[in-house]
């Protein structure tokens, strides 16, 4: 069986599998990292949204084989890591607005939510409306409209 | 604050009786203190009634002789424990799957132990048979029902503390106050609950009485909490049935037939199968063919693998055209009114498409059968059903089935069947080993539950300003109501013959004349129910709100178009013949802070109705976008059309428990209520449904959310709490409908608008019955 080798959380993960398996099942199945939820496996409810170098991506749609030795995956489990504080200012305005329902979508949600407000600044503006119609994740609890009033607020401490 | 009353067996004076009531200390080592759940003894103001001080009525005299049988005595009932740490715990028999009853549960228990909410631990308890028709989720009954015995619970937990500090501390129960988990005598001396934990119990199970605290004293219910579960939830700490780490539990997926309800037939390749890479195990189930492996990756592959032979479904033959003519078929006719010459009459029929009842989180059930004996882990809205569903299914006694029941990701209504655990606990048995069983996106979308499409025929005659009659005409594709209240004895009930009139006479019936109302001085109203197919011809189910949606849509679109008939604007239409005073003061605040009637551009416009059930009133006013600029927006692989722009929803929910539990709720309820105009079906053709994925099945996503929403919780009114979790659903439905009518000028008669329109996604082949996953998803980084 090959073995994979990537960053995970700031640390180095090796995995033993067929390198056509998604990521999605390797950090779930493999290595025990639930935080990215499956939602459909293909590339449309974002549920599983995670980072690769610090953008936003879905590990159900691409293979381990992809993943290169020096690639960083960063799953919610390690994003307030990337802050150095026990929570990220996304999360924090998550519980500010008390965002959650059944929470299932929220780990993507913020994933999502960091890596869009990066991406605007990317661009040079503040995240705006029209960034916020763009992202995909599906919330079927309908938190829709807390999601938008929180990134907002998260954004001015990120 | 001060203690309320917590003399046990004193008289009462009159005023308080009815916040009086029995339950029970049990013997354990540190203080359990419990209530019966339910109102047949107690909670229930006629149980109160029957509890005076005096000797005991004879229905009390029956629940001692219940008493002296210790076990049977306890079995039934729901007990709040106090910790040595101070801490309390209560194993709720409920399910949380996101519509926030654990906090809320904990600030009824936090309330009346004077505990702060975070030393609350509310857990969901396992399948408890012995609580027959109590553990079940469903009807946004939770609260209702439970309002009364979780605080008697806590109460006298809380009685009983003080009991044993008063001798502690060397003063008495009426000098001691409670803050905090702390119990502080006229002395100044204090004491802690966690101290308490173990002097308090007892060793002998007792029948006491407890007052519950007034109203006026509340510190907590009514106030607005965050969700208890919400740290968890922004971490990806909290767990759901997928994320359960139960030894040699690998993952399993199922082949399913290309039509509903088709059957295997054989397994061409099982052996070539059961030796790809990662997969254990194939075995044959009732719905399918499951395969077992390291990685549900390699399941998905299994799956697409498999060549199977498969006999028919059980609607081959059906699509959206052939089930709407038979719809129009079974509808019962209107009885024509003996009406006076010159009244004019208006009539329409709507026709309401299928919808699924897809949570986010897909169907999980990890279950281990071994040795005879069977452990199930799944979110469960009716576990004790579930259990003895599994339990029949695999020939084991009920008693050799453990129901484990775990938060759920989600569940409108398709967490009251157990499917998933039933197949999860078969192939578990064929295989001989554990399994988590999920199904794929592409499953839930095609042989999940949906609700059932049905068309609403309303005809209304007025004259001189007045409503004369009103008539509604349900039909619809059966619901399934076999789960029943929860328990196997009324299930069967659901299924018994003659052709399973069962369900439509003792359930689909009831529900429809329960919950279908016309709250307006309209004259002479009928709303009737008829049925077509079997219970389980489709796999239906109710979706959140059941009929309402769809039943008070047809009813508030045709009452704008009397109001437009009678040349009345549709607000004070409403508001002049609104029969409930509750309703009308959600009504006047939605158009108030709505600002109904405030010009608005061409191309867009206001909508406004009115729904009422669940002990409650609800209002929303909707504003719509439905110029091309907005309609035409343009969204990869998404639908877009008329935008909602602005919503303002009230809601009267009697007592609110947890207001923003409760904006949380009419929030999603309306997303449910955009989506149901304008975007999200299902389309059935040929014995199958088209939808395999989010992104065909358009349920709203951040582009068709409102950039603006208010959700109005309206101050306490009846002192008791209604139903919330459905409730946002109808209203908002009816007004997005309305506004749509206006906006562009035309009554839209087939929901969603766009049923009828080009498909918008190209559907996945039904063989194999999942997709496989992509490989770009690096393309799309951002």
């Amino acid at each position: 069986m090959p073995q994979h080798t990537f960053r995970l959380n700031g640390k180095p993960v090796t995995v033993d599998c067929a390198g056509d398996v998604r990521l999605l099942w390797v950090l779930r199945d493999l290595l025990g990292v639930t935080g990215p939820k499956y939602g459909c496996g293909l590339d449309v409810c974002k549920a599983c949204t995670c980072h690769i170098n610090g953008k936003a991506f879905n590990p159900c749609s691409v293979p381990v084989s992809q993943i290169k030795e020096t690639d960083e995956i960063t799953t919610i489990e390690g994003l307030p890591a990337t802050v150095g504080k026990d929570l990220h200012p996304m999360q924090q305005a998550w519980l500010d607005f008390d965002v959650a329902q059944c929470g299932y979508c929220q780990p993507g949600q913020i994933m999502a939510a960091v890596a869009k407000v990066r991406q605007a600044r990317a661009a040079g503006h503040e995240i705006g409306e029209a960034d916020l119609d763009e992202i995909r994740n599906v919330c079927r609890c309908g938190t829709y409209h807390r999601i938008r009033e929180a990134i907002k607020a998260g954004a001015k401490d990120m | 604050m001060t203690a309320h009353d917590p003399r046990d067996g004193e008289p009462q004076p009159k005023t308080t009786d009815r916040r009086r009531f029995l339950g029970y200390l049990l013997a354990a080592p540190t203080l359990v203190a419990a209530a019966q759940l339910g109102d047949t003894l107690l909670g229930s103001s006629r149980a109160s009634a029957a509890v005076p001080s005096g000797p005991q009525p004879s229905d009390i005299v029956d629940l001692n002789d219940i008493l002296t049988d210790a076990t049977l005595a306890t079995a039934n009932l729901i007990t709040v424990t106090i910790n040595s740490d101070g801490t309390a715990s209560f194993a709720m028999p409920r399910c949380e799957s996101g519509q926030g009853i654990t906090t809320s549960t904990a600030m009824l228990i936090a309330e009346e132990l004077d505990l702060p909410v975070e030393k609350v631990h509310v857990t969901l308890a396992d399948a408890r048979p012995e609580l027959m028709f109590n553990q079940a989720t469903y009807g946004s009954n939770t609260t209702i029902s439970t309002f009364t015995p979780f605080r008697v619970a806590a109460a006298l937990a809380r009685q009983r503390l003080l009991e044993a500090a008063a001798i502690e501390l060397g003063d008495t129960v009426t000098n001691l106050t409670t803050r905090a988990g702390t119990i502080i005598a006229a002395s100044g001396l204090s004491t802690s609950y966690a101290s308490l934990a173990q002097k308090a119990a007892t060793s002998v199970s007792k029948q006491v009485s407890v007052t519950l605290k007034p109203r006026s004293e509340f510190k907590v219910i009514g106030k607005p909490h965050s969700r208890v579960d919400a740290l968890e939830a922004v971490t990806g700490r909290k767990g759901y049935a997928m994320d359960l780490a139960v030894p040699g539990a690998k993952p399993t997926l199922i082949c399913r037939a290309p039509t509903i309800n088709g059957t295997v037939k054989a397994v061409r390749n099982a052996a070539e199968v059961r030796a790809m890479p990662g997969i254990t195990d194939v075995a044959v189930i009732s719905t399918g063919v499951a395969v077992r492996g390291e990685t549900f990756g390699q399941c998905v592959d299994a799956v697409r693998a498999l060549k199977v032979s498969w006999g028919p479904g059980s609607v081959d033959g059906e699509s959206d055209d052939t089930i709407l003519a038979k719809l129009k078929a079974a509808e019962i006719p209107l009885v024509v009114p003996n009406l006076p010459p010159l009244t004019k009459t208006i009539e329409q029929v709507f026709t309401f498409y299928w919808k699924s009842n897809s949570a986010l989180e897909p169907q999980t059930a990890v279950a281990d059968v071994r040795d005879g004996h069977a452990e199930v882990w799944a979110c469960m809205q009716t576990p004790i059903f579930a259990q003895q569903m599994i339990a029949q299914k695999l020939g084991l006694p009920q008693g050799a089935v453990k129901a484990h029941v775990v938060q759920g990701g989600g569940a409108f209504g398709r967490r009251m069947f157990p499917d998933v655990m039933v197949e999860a606990a078969e192939a578990s048995q064929k295989m001989g080993k554990p399994v988590k069983l999920m199904w794929h996106r592409t499953d839930e979308f095609r042989y999940g539950r949906v609700h059932p499409m049905c068309i609403s025929r309303v005809r209304a005659s007025y004259l001189a300003g007045n409503v004369l009659s009103f008539e509604q005409r349900h039909t619809s594709v059966a619901t399934d109501y076999t789960m029943a209240l929860g328990e196997m004895i009324t299930a069967d009930a659901a299924k018994l013959v003659p052709l399973g009139l069962g369900n439509f006479a003792e359930y689909s019936q009831p529900v429809f004349e329960t919950t279908a109302n016309v709250p307006y001085n309209f004259g002479a109203v009928t709303q009737v129910l008829n049925e077509i197919f079997q219970w389980d011809t489709f796999h239906t189910g109710s979706n959140r709100n059941l009929y309402n949606p769809d039943v008070v849509t047809a009813v508030e679109l045709m009452v704008d178009q009397l109001a437009g008939a009678m040349g009345q604007d549709p607000y004070r239409f409403r508001r002049s013949l609104l029969k409930d005073p509750r309703a009308r003061a959600v009504l006047d605040k939605v158009a108030q802070a709505g600002r109904w009637g405030r010009p608005m551009p061409r191309g867009t416009a206001q909508g406004i109705a009115l729904h009422t059930e669940y002990k409650g009133a609800t209002a929303a006013l909707v504003e719509i976008d439905a110029r091309p600029q907005t309609s035409g927006r343009e969204v990869r692989d998404g639908v877009t059309g008329p935008r909602v722009t602005k919503v303002v929803f009230a809601i009267d929910a009697g007592l609110p428990i947890n207001p923003r539990g409760l904006e949380a709720q009419m929030m999603g309820g309306t997303m449910d209520a955009i989506g149901q105009v304008l975007t999200e079906s299902l389309h059935l053709k040929h014995g199958t449904f088209l939808e395999g994925s989010w992104d065909n099945y358009f349920y709203p996503r951040q582009w068709n959310t409102p950039p603006e929403m208010q959700i109005i919780v309206m101050p306490p009114t009846t002192g008791e709490p209604g139903g919330a979790g459905e409730f946002g659903v109808a209203a908002s439905k009816a007004a997005t409908a309305s506004a749509l009518a206006r906006a562009t000028g035309s009554l839209p008669t087939e929901f969603p608008v766009n049923h009828n329109g080009p498909l918008a996604f190209e559907p996945l082949p039904t063989v194999p019955s999942i997709p496989q996953s992509p490989t770009d998803g690096l393309r799309y980084a951002y």
